[in-house]
């Protein structure tokens, strides 16, 4: 018998999953699991739009108040008062939008636990199953932040006009909006690629022997 | 270990060897010990079925083999190189490039077409991928699949999903196909013809097969049979030495 002992030249290359591979692979795992992603976006949607119209609307109030109060050649003393409570809720409901693509995302990792195993044996490594997982959330994350965005924008100018009637509407400071809208972008893709990390690194961690397993 | 020595073939390059391979599962205070030091040889270009009971330790030796699980003790060579030597990164490339894979469940990608799916270990491989599509296609056509090449595995039959997972398995020319009870979800006559699938692509492209089963039609074309019993190698038999006796085998 002549075996070696140790692993010698046989084993060099390594293997490999291009970017545009990974990303066809996660739009497709995204579309045939289109009910789900359509649930999560709509949290992202919701927050994001809570956030940007919360953001906004304490940016437009005291301008359009003050400019109102100036027609009618009256001065605001002091800053009009800004509700507190506001940052809990808000706090509160990017948690919650935070928790439920993470929950989202786990059991998404849970039923294809086939899937990753399989390409694991296919010769997968941990970093493509995170890649992948990863660009999922992302992709959700960045289309659910933009639409929370544009409604976010709509809502906080419809405030305005509610809270101040149609005057309002042509004193609305639109300068900030796109850098706060950027942020809201920022904060949003931040909050759904944290919300992936701990799904994605359990899918990447799993064995190739997953998918020997039988039983669902 | 009682192996009959007429069993074992003379001259042969070796792919697969087993040295007094245990594996043990610790539940509670308690060890089990599903293999208690196997060692086996296996040749380049055999047909080798793995035959046992479930909870026999064939599905532990049959992933020993396939470097989906590390023993407890002993080694397990695949190509001349000592799996437990090897990183993540050889280890993958190792499934990728050495090891096609066949599972009970056929294990296709569901968002991919077949050609995808049969694309994707070329892919890993470092292949182009208009390449990989060319080659995808040769394969399924040898597979007698080249009219479904666009469709999703939900769209295919049982046999038909078998038949892609063959082509994907053989995509990476490897050196061995590992198909873990390929037919147990097939029925009779779909279980037949992959087998004889199996056969041809072995004979054809020189391939070890090795398949834990306890489809007694695979005796038929198997070179070996390793019957495995209680964690142990019981017996390895020569096809022309199975004799089938009132429905027990022997």
């Amino acid at each position: 018998m002549n075996l070696p002992v140790q692993a010698v030249g046989r084993v060099q290359r390594q293997t490999q999953l291009p970017l545009s591979k990974a990303v066809e692979i996660a739009l497709k795992s995204m579309r045939v699991r289109l009910g789900r992603s359509i649930l999560t976006l709509i949290t992202i949607v919701m927050a994001m739009a809570f956030l940007t119209q919360v953001w906004l609307g304490n940016r437009f109030g005291p301008v359009i108040h003050a400019a109102l109060l100036a027609r009618a050649h009256l001065t605001v003393h002091g800053p009009v008062a800004d509700d507190g409570r506001l940052v809990w809720l808000l706090s509160l409901s990017l948690l919650v939008c935070l928790v439920g693509i993470s929950n989202a995302m786990l059991m998404s990792v849970m039923e294809r636990f086939r899937e990753i195993g399989t390409m694991k044996c296919l010769g997968a490594l941990d970093s493509f199953i995170l890649k992948l997982f990863l660009l999922e959330s992302i992709f959700l994350g960045v289309a659910g932040t933009v639409c929370g965005i544009v409604l976010g924008v709509a809502l906080a100018a419809g405030m305005m006009v509610v809270r101040y009637s149609t005057a309002a509407w042509s004193l609305i400071p639109w300068g900030g909006v796109p850098w706060v809208c950027l942020a809201a972008l920022g904060i949003g893709t931040a909050i759904t690629a944290a919300a992936a990390m701990y799904p994605a690194w359990k899918a990447a961690r799993m064995e190739p022997i997953a998918a020997m397993r039988v039983e669902v | 270990m009682t192996a009959s020595t007429t069993a074992v073939p003379q001259g042969r390059e070796e792919i697969v060897r087993t040295i007094n391979v245990v594996k043990e599962y610790r539940m509670g205070d308690q060890t089990l010990q599903a293999l208690k030091g196997v060692s086996v040889t296996i040749y380049r270009g055999e047909y080798i079925s793995i035959m046992g009971p479930s909870g026999s330790g064939k599905s532990t030796l049959f992933n020993a083999i396939g470097g989906l699980d590390k023993p407890s003790s002993g080694k397990v060579f695949i190509d001349e190189v000592d799996v437990a030597q090897l990183d993540a990164l050889e280890l993958a490339w190792l499934r990728c490039r050495k090891i096609g894979y066949i599972f009970q469940t056929f294990n296709l990608i569901p968002v991919m077409t077949a050609l995808e799916n049969v694309a994707l270990p070329m892919i890993f491989g470092g292949m182009l991928e208009a390449d990989a599509r060319d080659k995808a296609k040769a394969i399924l056509e040898r597979v007698e699949l080249g009219h479904r090449i666009d469709n999703k595995p939900s769209q295919l039959s049982g046999g038909q999903q078998q038949r892609v997972a063959i082509a994907r398995a053989f995509a990476n020319d490897p050196a061995i196909i590992l198909a873990d009870e390929p037919t147990g979800n097939l029925d009779l006559n779909t279980g037949k013809a992959i087998i004889g699938l199996l056969k041809e692509m072995n004979r054809e492209r020189g391939v070890t097969v090795i398949s834990a089963t306890h489809d007694l039609k695979m005796l038929d074309i198997s070179d070996r049979i390793f019957w495995i019993r209680d964690g142990a190698v019981e017996k390895i038999q020569r096809r022309d030495e199975v004799t089938i006796d009132a429905g027990q085998m022997h």
